[in-house]
């Protein structure tokens, strides 16, 4: 047990980190690739047409995906956030700074492909759905969170200051999500939502998945390459 | 006793001082000296517990101030570079609202009789003060403190005239009779003993 | 304790005395947005009515984050509220006494001059209380999530707008549930669920926003 807590924190070195860091995003990098080829693959060709969207559907392959990475990565960067508040360690702040702007990227992708996908569906470029409303407000989250790390010069304040908006932040996205689906369900006259999904094929949730799967490692390994660039910069 | 071990302090990047130590006991004073950007400051703040060092603790009584928290802020009288007084408010309510929030005694004649050491009017709003008088209505608060065992003084001596820098000398040493500590910082030796002086490069 | 945070109380309000054109500025910043949303609308009386509710509250929310700024600015540059770091009284007694006096200053007066934007939007006289009440207590939450944003940008170059871009996203679920109490009692469905929400909100931010408050003053004082 206490072997294993002085190897965690002898990672918690950015010095030692650094290295580590670079195989991790080498390998998850190239597994990230040839998943989400094999997810697009099997989303484009193998999938069968939907029954009521025709091929309009195969946008959810990238949307649903991104949209489960947009939230987890909110929860993730606060819970790096909160390590570097309890313990202090500077790599837990590198850390949370380097998630931002891949969770803003895929919270935007999802708001994207979202939109992209309501214009044939549902005839019109965005509505404000319960889903794509917290979606929005979640980017605006990351921007927040983004632009004070950047109006702070200090690092360790920027870190430390950060972590607070981070956690301030992840206890209201639970809050914003039922708030806003109860103001949906308050103001939605004619029903169209993202809730309903059709009965979905195999091949169609093994594609969402290895796509699922692929933007994971995606993830890591352009945090990975983000924080050493910050190690680099800091460090110097 | 407030005793330092192995301070470091960065800031924007720059190493300001490191491992930095020292020990007081009762009734001793330490000066810190040293040129313009050398880390007086940030010293003063560590050691008043408002900046975190990145290396190192400090102790009071042998406890490290950041556990002791409020309880080490009630033994402390901290007066920064900023004379922390209110504009729109008069230099007597100033006072009061000081004693207060540092929980210090007070009564209403001790405050007036404060401010007239430091011949200060006491009804008069602070915006219409000079510099120094604004000082000295600061520093009016140390005839209040004499219950606190450690007084931290970032640059006492700037804005004052003669005769106020002689009255503040004149506080330093008596409370440094009455057995408690003094840090405080110039960049020039204001003639006053102190038992220690930290030279900072 | 309390004793200290009667003094802060009165310090600010003495303070906010003083300079009572800084109050009137917000007000008046909430009286004039609320009444430019009919020049840019249209003077229909029935849309009036149906938006009433969101422009009362989005106006409310605008003007009590305008004043943010002030909460610990002032405080932070003259070396004040170095000292209130310094103090007897735990920090976060200290910062729930500011905020609780900033929304005596800014909230409450919105509160007291709602109705009569209500009358300008032709807002059915039985709302008012509804409104007033869902402002009592949402307000106060608005505050304190603002104080945080408030004490995070504290001396940072552009922040105010820094400030608006972190604070404004976590008021969401308040602008909802305050305007929401105020549409569902007008379409006679009873507002009760709505402004206990609002109440549990409170309570909420009475428990956590003085500890995060009092961390971010920390850092931002370093």
């Amino acid at each position: 047990m206490t072997a294993s807590s002085i190897r965690w924190f002898w990672y918690a070195s950015p010095q030692t980190f650094f290295p580590l860091a670079g195989t991790i995003a080498r390998w998850c990098g190239l597994a990230a690739a040839l998943l989400a080829a094999a997810g697009l693959y099997v989303g484009l060709f193998i999938a069968p047409t939907d029954a009521q969207q025709g091929e309009a559907y195969r946008i959810i392959f990238i949307h649903v995906p991104a949209a489960w990475m947009s939230m987890f990565l909110y929860v993730v960067m606060a819970c790096w956030a909160a390590l570097g508040l309890a313990f202090n360690t500077r790599l837990s702040g590198m850390m949370a700074s380097a998630i931002a702007p891949t969770g803003a990227l895929f919270t935007f992708i999802a708001l994207w492909t979202g939109s992209l996908w309501g214009k044939p569906t549902w005839g019109t470029w965005w509505v404000w759905d319960a889903r794509l409303t917290s979606e929005l407000i979640l980017l605006f989250l990351y921007f927040g969170f983004m632009a004070l790390q950047a109006a702070i010069d200090d690092p360790r304040r920027a870190d430390r200051a950060g972590a607070v908006l981070a956690i301030v932040g992840v206890v209201n996205v639970p809050i914003i999500y039922y708030s806003v689906k109860w103001w949906n369900t308050l103001h939605q006259g004619a029903s169209v939502s993202l809730t309903r999904a059709p009965s979905m094929a195999a091949t169609m949730l093994t594609g969402m998945l290895l796509m699922a799967l692929a933007f994971w490692l995606y993830s890591i390994a352009v945090t990975m390459v983000r924080v050493r660039c910050i190690i680099k910069e800091r460090e110097a | 006793m407030l005793e330092a071990a192995g301070l470091e302090c960065v800031r924007q990047q720059r190493v300001l001082f490191a491992g930095l130590g020292f020990a007081l006991r009762n009734g001793e004073s330490l000066r810190v000296a040293g040129p313009n950007g050398s880390g007086k400051t940030s010293l003063l703040r560590i050691l008043c517990g408002l900046l975190l060092p990145s290396a190192g603790e400090v102790r009071w009584k042998g406890a490290p101030i950041r556990s002791l928290r409020e309880d080490y802020s009630r033994q402390i009288v901290y007066l920064g570079h900023a004379p922390a007084v209110k504009d729109e408010l008069t230099a007597g309510e100033n006072l009061e609202i000081a004693c207060r929030l540092a929980g210090l005694p007070f009564t209403g004649d001790s405050i007036a009789e404060a401010l007239a050491r430091f011949q200060v009017p006491q009804f008069s709003f602070i915006k219409k003060l000079s510099q120094g008088q604004r000082r000295r209505a600061a520093l009016a608060r140390l005839c209040l403190s004499e219950s606190a065992p450690l007084w931290l003084l970032d640059e006492p001596f700037t804005a004052l005239d003669a005769a106020g820098i002689e009255l503040l000398k004149g506080l330093i040493a008596g409370h440094l009779g009455r057995g408690a500590m003094v840090v405080y910082s110039t960049h020039q030796d204001p003639g006053l003993a102190a038992t220690q002086v930290l030279e900072l490069a | 304790m309390l004793e200290a945070a009667r003094c802060i109380v009165y310090r600010e309000l003495l303070l906010a005395l003083r300079r009572r054109s800084d109050v009137a500025t917000a007000l008046l910043f909430f009286v004039i947005v609320a009444s430019l949303f009919p020049l840019g609308i249209g003077a229909e009386p029935n849309l009036l009515r149906s938006i009433a509710p969101g422009v009362i509250w989005v106006a409310a929310l605008l003007s009590s984050m305008l004043s943010l700024g002030r909460l610990f600015a002032a405080d932070h540059a003259d070396g004040t509220l170095e000292q209130m770091l310094l103090g007897a009284t735990p920090l976060g007694v200290v910062a729930l006494a500011k905020t609780f006096a900033h929304w005596l200053v800014a909230g409450l007066p919105l509160v007291a001059i709602a109705p009569l934007i209500a009358l300008q939007y032709d807002l059915p006289a039985a709302l008012y209380g509804v409104l007033a009440l869902s402002l009592a207590l949402g307000t106060p939450v608005l505050s304190m999530i603002g104080a945080i944003g408030a004490a995070l940008t504290l001396g940072l170059r552009g922040g105010g707008v820094l400030l608006a871009l972190l604070v404004l996203p976590l008021y969401v679920p308040v602008l909802i549930v305050g305007a929401g109490a105020v549409e569902m009692a007008a379409a006679g469905l009873g507002a009760g669920a709505q402004l206990l929400l609002l109440g549990a909100a409170l309570v909420l931010a009475c428990a956590f926003a003085p500890w995060a408050i009092a961390a971010a003053l920390r850092i931002s004082m370093e």
